[in-house]
């Protein structure tokens, strides 16, 4: 989010697109009903089901799963051609001005330089025209025909209200109407928020579905205003501070990347991460990526990594592909590429693509370690439980070693909300049984394999042998201990920059935040979004200060929020050009004369003259990017694609199939089946009663929805003979399932380019463990394919077929 | 130091000993002491209150844990959990889920103890914490040690371990990440997710 939760309640308008928040997050939507109660706010839905956030919605349309890109391409298209633009907003904060190369170009659905052989593009056109002073070429009237605004006047043109309904099958009227609210918020002082979660990532082209709506955010001035922003709802309690740590095949902590193999040495990885501003007197904050970069080296190797030893850069992995993603890693192992694999708190069988594959894939591990505080159906994937899981288990080699951790209620430690909220939380009871704390599992596993090899020597060691291990007890490390070294500290005395003689932080003690981080080797942090979480005034996660002195649900005191407590990013862009606020009754930060002022933490250095720099500091740019240049595989501007299994060609290139740039495995291009064969869209979602694949534990939520079921449309039960309550079978090429038929009138039919589409929706929730019926989940029937930026798999639209079926037999 | 009011303290307060003392004050008799000595004291008074968040979703509503014993001092059993009144986002209100959270705590399907399913076997056997980790360390060492890329072709130095992979949890701390993510990249293991790619 680059707003909370809290901040919600200062919106005129919400839209819910991706998403269903009164079901998923139920108790943050609370913070929409109280801006329709107390604030006249009005809320939009728009999803393939009228679902429980539709239903006390203003405003619902339907729309046919993966197809959001077109829409939010139509939408900017009506701003535009209607003006309900913010200008100011749109030609000084974002790239609107820039000038791009003239090789950029879009036609038959693809941009310049498509190779089919590879599946992807050349990108060098995909840029700005840098003058002969060095800085990206820009005119500021907006007329030079190669700005990005033009381009993207061109590039949206097609998205006429009548080819959205063509592509979409949201009615002309609707899209029209929904049109007309949204426009509203151009104007300074109104905003509207985005809140979107998996219903716009998982798809082949998710990354630039929220592209979309961020361009539309933006073209709007709706992004750093209080009660506007872009706003990820996130699924687990700390999927966002995962993400932020870096506990990915390409990541490091704080946004910084996996070197490539290519990157031989450190002075190469940070060659092509130099962040140099792209216009005169921008701040471009990366710049300071050196700093964090050997601040976080010295966290990991301590006294072995010196400037000598590149600050041991080659300890890292060298990566020769662009990620080694789950859907790789499950591909390897189908392919007995992978020997030995561990699930900590995660359950691959229910949670990844084409179930069958992932069975298949598990069957040929050597061996199997789960850590988990429930029995999953991974941990189990081996065991027979007839039509829910039919395997042969004497054939099955692997072994598998099931090891009891704590859950929540058992330890102390920090998860970050959606928000951005480091919220510190204490154990209250005692573990059941042998029950261990994951941070100990982890201690006694690093600690054997040391060991191992300062006795045996072996392959590469020094990474494991030197890596900083300085707790108390060796064997258990401890949640204060590990939150310190996350913060960092300084490893001897760091002086001021422009006066040497002047202390900044003494050696021992820990950094107020990131800007006492030093690239030579004076400082460590663990992870340097997270640098002032616990600095030497104490852990300020555990903070409960609840007074919320603006009243605009600011909550400075409360917990603390990365970066730096600030609640609201690009808070700069929430005021004008000589830094008064676009909208004066909710002022989140002010520029007073002399420095930023206000109720948050500016994005902006205190004292950067408003007129001068600009609000979106982390960019080279100093604005935010209606083109994206070359950062993302699939475009700079995103272009309407059909998912891999779509009931209709693409309208631009029939011959186009899904996301022309996402990796497709040749082993899984056999299982992709087409409308003849499959007719009808299947999605996937969540129920407010449940949480993934853990509360059928739980008695209490397995009695308020017991059993699988699936949702289908009045009209297409009454074709295929199908009654409400009854059993189905759903099926396509990689999988088969049966459920109890739910006949609604929340999903109805859509028409597209002239054909009837059905929609089959199926919830997540069922397996073959706990205390709910068993069931399965549509991770049976998903396609094994990815985004092609981040390769989250398309499991929101896929093709199936339904007939009237029996009970499945356990 | 989580507790900066404690509603315990509060509810103790409010209960029969303020009222019996104000009633005595006022002059009413013994039959009055004699009927408030039988009300049963609010059960959750003679309980522990824990601050924390609840596990699911990342709205992260606060949560107030009652257990009999107290955690730092032995045995605690988790009795009931409610909504955090004063946390500023959910306010004290909680969900179908985080309502139900002591289900999930205290599940027939928690797991207790280390097991191991051999190869071809079709039950799990316990097994101990120490032969369990062992064994996992034994096994990481040797694929390691016989699978490590430590040079591709060109010769240069890449430490790239394909051969074994790991799934973090997105339900776990950041401190348990941050324990995680050390071991994980320490030893090279390129095959590492959370439930963020998914």
């Amino acid at each position: 989010m680059t707003n909370s939760w809290t901040d919600i309640r200062n919106t005129d308008l919400v839209i819910v697109m991706g998403g269903n928040a009164a079901e998923a997050h139920p108790c943050g939507f609370k913070w929409v009903t109280e801006a329709k109660a107390h604030r006249g706010a009005r809320l939009i839905v728009v999803d393939p089901r009228f679902t429980r956030t539709a239903a006390v919605s203003d405003y619902y349309a339907p729309i046919r799963p993966g197809t959001d890109i077109a829409w939010l391409m139509g939408m900017i298209r009506w701003m535009i051609e209607n003006d309900k633009v913010h200008w100011e907003y749109v030609r000084n904060f974002t790239n609107a001005a820039f000038i791009v190369k003239d090789g950029f170009g879009w036609s038959d659905g693809l941009f310049n330089g498509y190779d089919p052989e590879t599946r992807s593009y050349d990108m060098s056109e995909w840029d700005y025209v840098i003058g002969a002073d060095g800085f990206a070429q820009v005119d500021m009237t907006l007329q030079h025909p190669r700005c990005v605004w033009n381009l993207l006047k061109a590039h949206v043109d097609q998205y006429t209200p009548e080819m959205v309904e063509r592509i979409t099958g949201t009615p002309t009227d609707k899209f029209l109407h929904i049109a007309e609210m949204i426009g509203e918020t151009a104007a300074p002082d109104k905003t509207m928020t985005s809140m979107y979660a998996l219903g716009w990532t998982q798809h082949s082209k998710g990354s630039q579905n929220i592209r979309g709506m961020a361009m539309l955010q933006l073209i709007l001035g709706n992004i750093g205003m209080a009660g506007g922003g872009m706003n990820a709802l996130r699924g687990h309690s700390n999927i966002q501070g995962l993400t932020d740590m870096g506990l990915m095949s390409n990541l490091l902590p704080g946004y910084l990347n996996m070197p490539k193999e290519s990157e031989v040495d450190y002075a190469t990885y940070m060659s092509t991460r130099s962040f140099t501003p792209l216009r005169p007197g921008q701040t471009s904050y990366w710049q300071n990526y050196p700093k964090f970069m050997v601040s976080f080296m010295k966290a990991m190797w301590g006294d072995a990594a010196q400037p000598e030893n590149d600050w041991a850069y080659h300890y890292l992995t060298k990566l020769d592909v662009p990620n080694y993603d789950i859907l790789r890693m499950f591909e390897l192992m189908n392919d007995g590429r992978v020997n030995l694999y561990f699930c900590q708190g995660f359950n691959p069988l229910l949670a990844f693509p084409d179930r069958g594959k992932i069975t298949s894939a598990l069957s040929k591990l050597k061996l199997l370690v789960t850590i988990d505080p429930l029995e999953t159906e991974t941990s189990r994937f081996w065991e027979n439980h007839g039509e829910f899981n039919d395997v042969d288990t004497a054939s099955i080699q692997t072994e598998v070693i099931q090891l009891p951790s704590t859950c929540f209620a058992e330890d102390d430690g920090s998860l970050t909300n959606s928000g951005r909220w480091l919220q510190w939380h204490w154990k209250a009871s005692t573990p059941p049984g042998q029950a261990k704390l994951d941070t100990w599992v982890m201690a006694q596993i690093f600690l054997r394999v040391r060991e191992l090899y300062r006795q045996e020597g072996g392959v590469f060691p020094d990474p494991i042998l030197n890596l900083n291990w300085e707790y108390a007890d060796e064997g258990d490390p401890t949640p204060d201990e590990l939150a310190r070294e996350i913060n960092g500290r300084a490893l001897t005395t760091v002086y001021d920059t422009t006066d040497p003689t002047k202390v900044v932080v003494e050696a021992g003690k820990q950094v107020l935040n990131f800007s006492q981080l030093r690239d030579d080797g004076s400082t460590m942090s663990g992870c340097w979004v997270y640098s002032g979480c616990w600095n030497e005034d104490g852990n300020n996660m555990a903070r409960r200060d609840n007074a919320d002195p603006s009243g605009m649900g600011v909550y400075p005191n409360w917990t603390w929020s990365w970066p730096l407590n600030r609640r609201t990013l690009y808070n700069r862009a929430s005021c004008d050009m000589d830094g008064k606020p676009w909208d004066p009754s909710r002022m989140v930060i002010e520029w007073n004369g002399e420095k930023w002022v206000g109720n948050d933490v500016p994005d902006i250095s205190p004292t950067a003259k408003p007129q001068d720099v600009g609000p979106f500091i982390m960019n080279a740019e100093g604005t935010s990017r209606l083109f994206s240049r070359a950062m993302m595989r699939d475009g700079p501007f995103p272009t309407h694609m059909e998912p891999f299994e779509s009931p209709v060609p693409n309208v631009f290139n029939a011959e186009m199939r899904g996301n022309p740039v996402a990796r497709v495995f040749e082993a899984d291009v056999a299982d992709l089946g087409t409308s003849e064969e499959f007719p009808y869209v299947g999605t996937s979602y969540r129920l407010t009663e449940h949480f993934h694949y853990w509360t059928k534990h739980n008695r209490v939520n397995s009695v308020l929805q017991p059993q699988f079921f699936v949702e289908l449309s009045v009209q297409l039960a009454e074709e295929k003979g199908i009654t409400n309550g009854g059993w189905v079978r759903i099926w396509n090429k990689r999988g088969s399932v049966k459920a109890k038929a739910v006949v609604t009138k929340r999903i109805k039919p859509l028409i597209c380019d002239g054909k009837t589409v059905h929609v089959v929706g199926m919830p997540i929730h069922w397996g073959f463990t706990g205390n709910a019926k068993k069931g399965f989940g549509p991770n049976s029937l998903t396609v094994f394919i990815g985004d092609a930026n981040i390769e989250t798999p398309e499991s929101k639209a896929f093709l199936v077929n339904i007939e009237p079926s029996e009970e499945p037999v356990a | 130091m989580n507790i900066d009011l404690s509603r315990r303290g509060f509810l103790k307060l409010a209960g029969a000993g303020v009222v019996a003392t104000s009633l005595g004050s006022m002059g009413f008799g013994e039959a009055e002491a004699q009927e408030l000595a039988l009300i049963r004291p609010y059960k959750l008074a003679t309980l522990n209150e824990t601050r924390n968040t609840c596990p699911y979703c990342s709205v992260a509503c606060g949560i107030i844990m009652y257990t009999k014993g107290d955690v730092h001092q032995g045995q605690a059993d988790l009795i009931h959990v409610e909504g955090d009144v004063d946390h500023p986002t959910n306010r004290g209100t909680l969900c179908p889920k985080g309502a139900a959270l002591k289900d999930f705590v205290t599940a027939d399907t928690r797991l207790t103890e280390p097991k191991i399913r051999r190869p071809g076997s079709d039950r799990f056997e316990p097994i101990t914490w120490e032969d369990a980790l062992d064994k996992i360390a034994r096994a990481m060492k040797d694929d390691r040690d016989e699978n490590l890329v430590q040079f591709n072709e060109a010769g240069v130095p890449v430490n790239r371990w394909t051969t074994t992979g790991f799934l973090a949890a997105s339900a776990t701390t950041n401190e348990t990440a941050w324990a995680t993510f050390k071991v994980v990249k320490a030893m090279g293991i390129a095959g590492f997710d959370n439930q963020a790619r998914v």
